[in-house]
Parts: C-alpha cells; sequence; structure tokens
C-alpha cells in the first residue's frame, strides 16, 4: 500500500480514455462501478469538450456481484454497439472490475459484432495513465494496422511515385497539454518543409486511418510516454524509422528540422538558414541580462521535463537546480538529462517529497505541472506550467503549443513573464531604499493585492463582525463594503447580524 | 387512475402510474418507475470533500485504488491545501498477490499519518470498491488501530464505495458510523439535533432562531469537532437538514431518538415548515413561532421575489445526482412558478420523502434510478429550459444549446435556511441570465 495525497497521473483506464475520446468512430465499454464515471469529467470540464467521452461505464453495484456481472457487461457492450455505432470496440475494466475477472474480451468478443474489438488488459495495481494510453494506443494501432502489415522476411517496402515524402504524427491525444497546438504548429513546420503529413493520431484519427499508418515513409513521435510501444512496433512491421527529438525550444526545433529532413531524403540548409524564432533574438537582448542564472527546478513528465531543462540552460541562461519527473518509465533518460546539469534526477510520484525538494533547492522559478504550481504558491515562488497533469487553464482560447518555432516563442513569454522584468529590477537596484521600491514588491504587471479599505463606516457589533468572518473569503470585502454602505444609507451607526443580512437580500441579485 | 409511458417505450421498466384523487396529496401516492442503467453519478467519496471540512478535526484515508484517489481529486478540482485532511491507501499488486499483508500495510501507513499530523483526533477508514471487493475487514482494522491509538486518536470506518454508495450517501454513511459512539443523553429534558453537515453560517442562523422560539437545547451532526460529539438518547428529537440520511436516521432510532417530520429546509416554505415541526414537538406556542421567524421570512420573500420574474414558467429537468432533487423540485415549482419536466432521484426513500412528495404537483414525472442514454433522449425531446445534472453531462448539453446547471455547486454551497433561498434561487437563475445576455 501507498499513501497518495494528490496523484500525478490517474489509473490507465483514464489513459485509455484519453486515446478513445481523442478519435473518432472509436468507443470504450468498460467495466466499472459508477463513481468511475467521474472520468467524464475531466474531458467534459477541464478540457471543455463539447462532446461526452466515447465511453459506456456497467456501473455493477454490489447486488450484481453475487449475479451475473458478466452478462451486464454483455447487454452495455450490445446496447452500446446499437446506440453508437463505432468503426471499433474497446472493451476493458477499472480496477473494481479487475478484481472480478469477467474477460470483458472475451465477453466482447462472443458477440460477434461486426467490428473490431479491442480488449484492454490495463493492470490497474501497477500501471498507471500513460502507460494505460501507450498501451492502448498500440492495441488499437495493431488492431487496425495489422492486417496491411507486409508479410514478415518479405521484401523491403517501397512509397516510390509520390511527389513528397510523408509521415504520421504520433502521440496527441485528449487532456494532453497543448497537443491540440503542438499538433497545427509541428504539421504546419512539416508542410514547410515539404513533407506530407499521412496521419495524425490518436488525436482526431478514425479507426480506418490507424489502417493506413503504414503508407508513410516514417513518423514523428511527439510525445514519447504514449507513442512509444505503436511506434517500436511500427518500425518492425512496416520498417518504418522514427523521430528521436522532441521539438520543443529554439535548438530543439532546429535539431528536429534536421532531422525529419535527413528521414525524408530533404536539403535542410534552405529551412535552417529562414529559421530564426523572436525568442532567441529575446534572450539576447539587454533586458535578458537580469535573466542570467536565475534558479530553475524543473519537474513534470519526463518529455516536457527534460526539454524544459535544455531550454532553461542553454536558451535562457538559467542554472537548473532540481530535475525530476513521475514518468517512471522513462527514468533512464531523466537521469541522462539530470547529469547534464550536475543535479540529482527526482524520480518520484510522491508530492510532499517534490514539495520538500523544491523547498530545500531555493529556485527561483519552479517549471512544473499543476502540482507544483501550488507548492510553488505556497513557498511564494513563480512558476510555470510546462506538462500534465492539466488544468483548464491548460487549454487556453488562443493557440499556444509549446512545440516548434511559435511553441519556442510561447516558453519565452510564459517563463519570463513571472520573473521580474529587467528594467523592473533594474529600477528596484536604483530606488532600494524607497518604500514603493521595495525588494518584495511584486512584478507590476502581475498587480498588487489589495489593502482592506479605510472607511469611516459604521461600527460592527461583535456577533456581526464574526458573522462576516464565516463568509467565503474571497466575497467578504464586497460583503462588507455592501453592508456599510447599506447602514450608511439608512442612517444606521451599529451594524448587526440583522443588518448583515438584510444587506444581503437588498444586494442581492 | 391515469397511465403515463414518461420513459418512452419498451425496456427493462414500467410505465409511470400516477393516482389521481379528488383531494389532492401530491406525489404522494405516485408510482415512481424504477430505471436500471447506466450511472452516471459519483460514489461516496466524494462526500470527503465536504466532510473534511466539516469535521476539523478527522482525516479521512480511503482504501482503494488509483482510481478512488484521482476521482477525489478530480471532483475537489483544487488543491489549495499541501496536505489536505484526506488521503488515499493505494493497495497495490503486492498486497493482492498476498506478498504484503493488508493490514499489517494499513497498520504501518496509519502509525506514520498520526505520528505526522497529531492534531488528528478523529481517523475515518473509509471503504472502497476495491477493497470490498476483497474483502478486506476495515471495521475489524479500525477496531483495532483504536485500541492502539487511544484515547488521542479514535478510529471508525464507513463504506464510499460506487458499488454500494452513490454520491451524498458517503456523508450518510459517514454520520451513521458516528451514532455509535455518540454519548448518551441523560437528561430527562427533550432535546434537538439537527443531523446533516450545513455549512456554519446556515448552523448558526438555525441556533438563534432556535432560540428565539424556545427550542432546545440543540446539537448538530457532524460536530465541527470530534470532541464535540452530541449526546443522543430517548429524549432525543431529531430532524434531518439533509434528505440522503437513511442509514444516520436509522442508527439514531436505535438509540431511541425520534424523528420529527418535515420538509427539508430548503427554501422559504422549506424551512419554515421544518422549523416548524421543531417548535410543535416543543409546544411553543404559534404566535411565538410566527414572530420569531417574522423577520427573516418577509427578507427571504422579498429576496426571491426577483428570481420568481425570470424562472416562473420555465421547464426544469433534473438528472438523478444527490437524493436532493425532489426538495429541489418542490421549492422550483412552488417558490418561483418553474414547471417540472422530469425529476430523477438516484434513490427514494419514501417515508423521509413523504413531507415532500405531499407539496409536489401532482402529475410530476418522477423516476428512480437512472439509464443515463435513455434519459438524455427524453430530455433532448422534451427540451426543458434548464437541466439541472452532474459535471460529465454538463458541458455537452451546452453544447447542444441545452442550458444546465451543475448540480455539485448545489451541495457546496451554503443553501438551507432563509437567508440562503434567494441564494438557492440565484443558482438556478444564474445560467439563465446569461443565456439571456450573451450574444456570441
Ligand atoms: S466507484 Fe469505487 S473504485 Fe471508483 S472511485 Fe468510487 S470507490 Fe473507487
Ligand atoms: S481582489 Fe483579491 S486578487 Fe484582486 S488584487 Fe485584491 S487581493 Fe488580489
Amino acid at each position: 500500500m501507498q499513501l497518495t495525497l494528490w496523484t500525478y497521473e490517474g489509473p490507465p483506464h483514464v489513459g485509455a480514455m484519453r486515446v478513445a475520446t481523442a478519435m473518432e468512430g472509436v468507443h470504450y465499454v468498460l467495466h466499472a462501478p459508477q463513481g468511475d464515471t467521474y472520468a467524464d469529467l475531466l474531458f467534459t470540464m477541464i478540457e471543455r469538450l463539447p462532446k461526452r467521452p466515447p465511453v459506456t461505464y456497467t456501473t455493477f453495484q454490489a447486488r450484481d456481484l453475487g449475479g451475473d456481472t458478466a452478462a451486464l457487461f454483455q447487454n452495455a457492450a450490445r446496447d452500446a454497439y446499437a446506440r453508437f455505432q463505432p468503426e471499433a470496440l474497446l472493451v476493458g475494466a477499472s480496477c473494481t472490475a479487475e478484481l472480478i475477472q469477467d474477460d470483458p474480451g472475451g465477453l466482447a468478443r462472443a458477440l460477434n459484432l461486426p467490428v473490431p474489438v479491442v480488449a484492454l488488459e490495463l493492470p490497474a495495481y501497477q500501471k498507471k495513465e500513460n502507460w494505460g494510453a501507450a498501451e492502448t494506443f498500440y492495441q488499437l494501432v495493431r488492431a487496425c494496422a495489422g492486417p496491411n502489415a507486409p508479410p514478415p522476411g518479405g521484401p523491403r517496402l517501397t512509397r516510390a511515385g509520390r511527389a513528397r515524402p510523408s509521415c504520421n504524427i504520433l502521440g496527441p491525444t485528449a487532456l494532453g497539454f497543448r497537443h491540440r497546438d503542438d499538433v497545427r504548429e509541428v504539421r504546419d513546420l512539416l508542410d514547410g518543409l515539404g513533407i506530407d503529413v499521412n496521419v495524425v493520431a490518436p488525436l482526431g484519427a478514425r479507426p480506418a486511418d490507424l489502417a493506413r499508418l503504414g503508407n508513410a515513409d516514417f513518423n514523428v513521435v511527439l510525445y514519447p510516454e504514449i507513442a512509444h510501444v505503436a511506434v517500436q512496433w511500427l518500425s518492425r512491421t512496416f520498417q518504418q524509422p522514427a523521430t528521436k527529438i522532441v521539438p520543443i525550444g529554439v535548438n530543439a526545433t532546429r535539431a528536429f528540422i534536421e532531422e525529419v529532413c535527413a528521414l525524408a531524403g530533404l536539403d535542410a540548409q534552405p529551412a535552417l538558414a529562414a529559421f530564426a524564432p523572436r525568442a532567441a533574438w529575446y534572450a539576447r537582448s539587454v533586458d535578458s541580462t537580469y535573466l542570467t542564472g536565475k534558479r530553475v527546478f524543473v519537474f513534470g513528465d519526463a518529455t516536457h521535463a527534460i526539454a524544459a531543462a535544455r531550454v532553461a540552460v542553454e536558451e535562457l541562461g538559467f542554472v537548473v537546480v532540481g530535475l525530476g519527473s513521475y514518468s517512471r518509465e522513462f527514468g533512464r533518460e531523466v537521469r541522462e538529462a539530470a547529469k547534464l546539469y550536475g543535479v540529482e534526477a527526482l524520480l518520484t510520484d510522491d508530492y510532499l517529497e517534490v514539495e520538500q525538494k523544491i523547498a530545500e533547492a531555493q529556485p527561483d522559478l519552479v517549471l512544473g505541472t499543476q502540482m507544483e504550481r501550488h507548492i510553488a504558491k505556497r513557498l511564494r515562488v513563480p512558476c510555470a506550467v510546462i506538462s500534465a497533469p492539466v488544468h483548464v487553464q491548460d487549454f487556453p482560447a488562443r493557440h499556444s503549443p509549446q512545440m516548434g518555432i511559435e511553441g519556442a516563442n510561447v516558453l519565452f513569454d510564459a517563463w519570463v513573464h513571472p520573473l521580474m522584468m529587467g528594467l523592473e529590477e533594474h529600477l528596484l537596484t536604483m530606488f532600494r531604499e524607497d518604500f514603493e521600491f521595495h525588494g518584495e514588491a511584486a512584478p507590476s504587471h502581475l498587480g498588487v493585492p489589495c489593502e482592506p479599505a479605510v472607511t469611516m463606516a459604521p461600527s460592527w457589533a461583535r456577533d456581526a463582525e464574526k458573522e462576516l468572518g464565516k463568509i467565503p473569503f474571497f466575497v467578504r470585502g464586497k460583503a462588507r463594503r455592501n453592508t456599510e454602505r447599506f447602514a450608511q444609507e439608512r442612517g444606521l451607526e451599529t451594524i448587526t447580524v440583522e443588518t448583515l443580512y438584510d444587506a444581503k437580500a437588498h444586494f442581492g441579485r | 387512475m391515469v397511465i403515463r409511458s414518461v420513459l418512452g417505450v419498451g425496456g427493462a421498466f414500467v410505465n409511470a402510474v400516477t393516482i389521481s384523487k379528488a383531494t389532492s396529496r401530491g406525489c404522494t401516492d405516485a408510482v415512481v418507475p424504477l430505471e436500471r442503467g447506466q450511472r452516471e453519478v459519483f460514489c461516496g467519496l466524494t462526500g470527503i470533500i465536504w466532510l473534511h471540512r466539516k469535521i476539523q478535526d478527522a482525516f479521512f484515508l480511503v482504501v482503494g485504488s488509483r482510481t478512488c484517489a484521482h476521482l477525489i481529486q478530480s471532483a475537489a478540482g483544487v488543491m489549495i491545501f499541501a496536505e489536505p485532511r484526506f488521503a488515499t491507501a493505494i493497495i497495490d499488486e503486492r498486497d493482492l498477490a498476498g506478498m504484503a499483508d493488508c493490514n499489517d500495510e494499513l497498520d504501518r501507513l496509519v502509525a506514520r499519518l498520526l505520528e505526522r499530523r497529531p492534531e488528528i483526533k478523529l481517523l475515518f477508514l473509509v471503504g472502497s470498491c476495491p477493497s470490498e471487493v476483497i474483502k478486506l475487514d476495515l471495521s475489524r482494522a479500525a477496531q483495532r488501530l483504536s485500541r492502539t491509538f487511544m484515547p488521542d486518536v479514535r478510529v471508525l470506518n464507513y463504506s464510499g464505495s460506487g458499488i454500494e454508495t452513490t454520491f451524498t450517501q458517503g456523508e450518510d454513511a459517514c454520520l451513521a458510523s458516528l451514532v455509535p459512539i455518540l454519548p448518551s443523553a441523560t437528561a430527562t429534558e427533550p432535546s434537538l439535533l439537527v443531523v446533516g453537515a450545513l455549512a456554519e453560517v446556515v448552523e448558526d442562523q438555525m441556533r438563534r432562531l432556535f432560540a428565539a422560539m424556545g427550542v432546545g437545547p440543540v446539537a448538530f451532526l457532524p460536530p465541527r469537532s470530534a470532541l464535540m460529539l452530541p449526546a443522543v438518547g430517548p429524549n432525543t428529537r431529531y430532524l434531518m437538514a439533509q434528505p440522503f440520511l437513511a442509514d444516520t436516521a436509522r442508527a439514531l432510532e436505535e438509540r431511541g431518538a425520534r424523528r420529527l417530520a418535515a420538509p427539508f429546509p430548503l427554501g422559504v416554505e422549506g424551512t419554515e415548515l421544518w422549523l416548524r415541526a421543531a417548535a410543535e414537538a416543543w409546544n411553543i406556542p404559534a404566535p411565538r413561532f410566527d414572530d420569531s421567524i417574522a423577520l427573516p421570512r418577509a427578507r427571504a420573500l422579498r429576496a426571491l421575489s426577483r428570481h420568481r420574474e425570470l424562472l416562473a414558467g420555465l421547464r426544469v429537468f433534473f438528472f438523478p445526482d444527490s437524493q436532493m432533487e425532489i426538495p429541489l423540485a418542490r421549492f422550483l415549482s412552488r417558490e418561483l412558478g418553474m414547471r417540472l419536466v422530469e425529476v430523477g432521484t438516484p434513490y427514494l426513500h419514501r417515508q423521509h420523502m413523504a413531507a415532500e412528495l405531499e407539496l409536489l404537483p401532482e402529475d410530476t414525472a418522477l423516476v428512480e434510478g437512472q439509464d443515463v442514454e435513455r434519459q438524455l433522449d427524453r430530455c433532448r425531446e422534451m427540451a426543458p429550459d434548464l437541466v439541472v445534472c452532474g459535471l460529465g453531462l454538463a458541458n455537452p448539453l451546452e453544447a447542444e444549446g441545452i442550458t444546465t446547471k451543475w448540480s455539485i455547486e448545489l451541495l457546496f454551497s451554503p443553501t438551507q435556511g432563509f437567508d440562503q433561498a434567494a441564494d438557492l434561487a440565484e443558482l438556478f437563475a444564474r445560467p439563465l441570465a446569461r443565456r439571456l445576455r450573451l450574444r456570441v
């Protein structure tokens, strides 16, 4: 048993949901109790998807356990197929159903549905969300593309006769950190290089699209955590090479351009000559001198954490004082990266341990997940979010990628913004002794907390003051002002509990 | 006798039969169809989110899976507290394979937890689906741990699992587990116990009203501190502040307490009848009762009238969620003039709901249980003006052009009592008012 306060990753079936929800024409029948339907809100409230995830839950109850939960599952699968008419059906169990061992795969196959049925075995007591997403994607890819695989040992595939080379973009899912925007950015980048995109998957793909994955010349792996298993299978089966560089930051994007051009047999030079992200120039601008040597603590999934550390050091002149990840599957990669910066890799999913390490490192900036944002807030350290787990804020209305050229610009803005600007810091030094410009002053663009207004208000009776204290802090100020105005308008000298409620009734919308 | 097929044709449910009588008894005699299918509701673990704020020296340790931990985190939506007063002991493969003994593991975790959090006075071991399916006996574990840590910490257990409990039933199970340890009341005078977690501000309003009318002594369950457990005995009369407390009520009856039948204190009417039930039990003269509530009552009616204008005549549809649907529907229909298209409830407790059913319009389409897909079909077909539903359904319905009110807010905000009646109305009015305003 492991004691957990907050988790970085959900259970593996949530990973499966991320794949199913990203795709079109796929439905997932999940053997699970009613409470597990909470997962729908991740997609409808956090990502604000306008449709329900394509998931049917069997929602068995205790009284079903003595009876026939298998029949319950079969009925649910049959009904779901009839209602949603998917082109492929995913079936599986959540943690509880895993224990009752109903064999969703066998049960679903016995229905003889006219579409591929993919049975997911996602061990809920060992594995987590990203693993579940990777496994689900792999199983779907195999089920859909497998029938098109060339016989083993046969001749090398030739994809001659096409004007432009082509690739697949693999890994983006629902509920991913800026996946939507990264796809657009990378797709445009590839297009500019003269490379066609055969299929993007899972995001936006149908089962029929997965069936034609083998037509591409190579694969672009955007999110190794999710795509790596499927990509290995594709390499073996279709002899498709895959990218190793994730284009986050100026330098990685440049290296990515070189890598894909090499895979596509194109000359990278023209593209590299024109390559001039604004972020690179801003980093060299004198204003940015003040960023030099800022201490950053980096934590996130492996891909984003490793990339962020590189950007921080090479492209902003920061010093990495901590680097860690909750993606244990990529422990080796994280350790290697940590070695580059002379720090010890922190591989953990224990939130309290991360908090302690951050406190010890005393960074000037935290680059982390929403969890680290909370830690940083408590420690009063600025923070920028670089990785899942996500929050509604991580789905901005505007285009805001992390990858490619625009992604590099976004990183510059997002990471520098929480810090003191150069000119500001300069002024602070100049006016060090001035009461308005003391060192604890917050950056001016982040606003200042307001002081409670000093008023000539009527006096508050003790019990009324106490009652006011029970009102949530974020509306308390307004309640106080309204009540005082109400009392003043009526010439009351003392505010009682009744006055408070009279005012509330008066001002209520 | 009118037979109305509210649920469409076919399927595993019966047709709704409403019996109309000459003298209206509301929905008292309504035959409520039971629907079975996919339920789109939280499990009882969710209650921890408000219970841990309420009992401030209690800690809730879920014994479950990563899913359980993820549910609480996602439903809470925020992580304001570094170390909240709840956590999950995640069962892993070693426990399941028998390589580790679950009870030893639990003892180890609890010892570490209590060492770290010495301010904890009451620890709840909360059962989940996985702990129940593997038949981990948490009541024995609680007894064992209690022996170890008493008198500093008392350890209790209850089930919040999704196979046993729906959403608010977690609070019921939690409070029911407290009843056996409540001290015995020795007084010969009657005392009043208000049952169900209320916001402090509501609790204090109620206290003042009871004091003004001369009802008392009054205690609340759950208490704000584990050290303030109210006494209970044959002279205890209890009022239910929440409609979902069937097991707690049963446990209180076993201790000799008697329930004062009343509607629930939602809206002006509900609050008045609820308070009146206590006043009558205490033989408070009618003028004194009327006097003591006159001010807040008039104030609430005034505040409410503003919302009536917008809401009257509009049609509302309830998806089953918290068991508060029936009292809320009664409030919306009687005090705000809304029309009830369908009122779903996850579970119908006839006895506790009796006073509510009597007040509901006679032809209300009540449905117990859920088949979410069919219910969505009905909902779309009936095109209500407002749908009350859970977080998973709200945005998809909005995207279809249907205005929604997400139901969890109805539990998280103070809604009971006179001075909250208009706030409650506002929760329903806001999405509609917003719809009128937006031009995008
Ligand atoms: S339904 Fe069961 S398994 Fe799912 S979160 Fe609730 S208690 Fe845990
Ligand atoms: S209102 Fe609150 S958030 Fe806004 S400035 Fe004042 S203290 Fe800060």
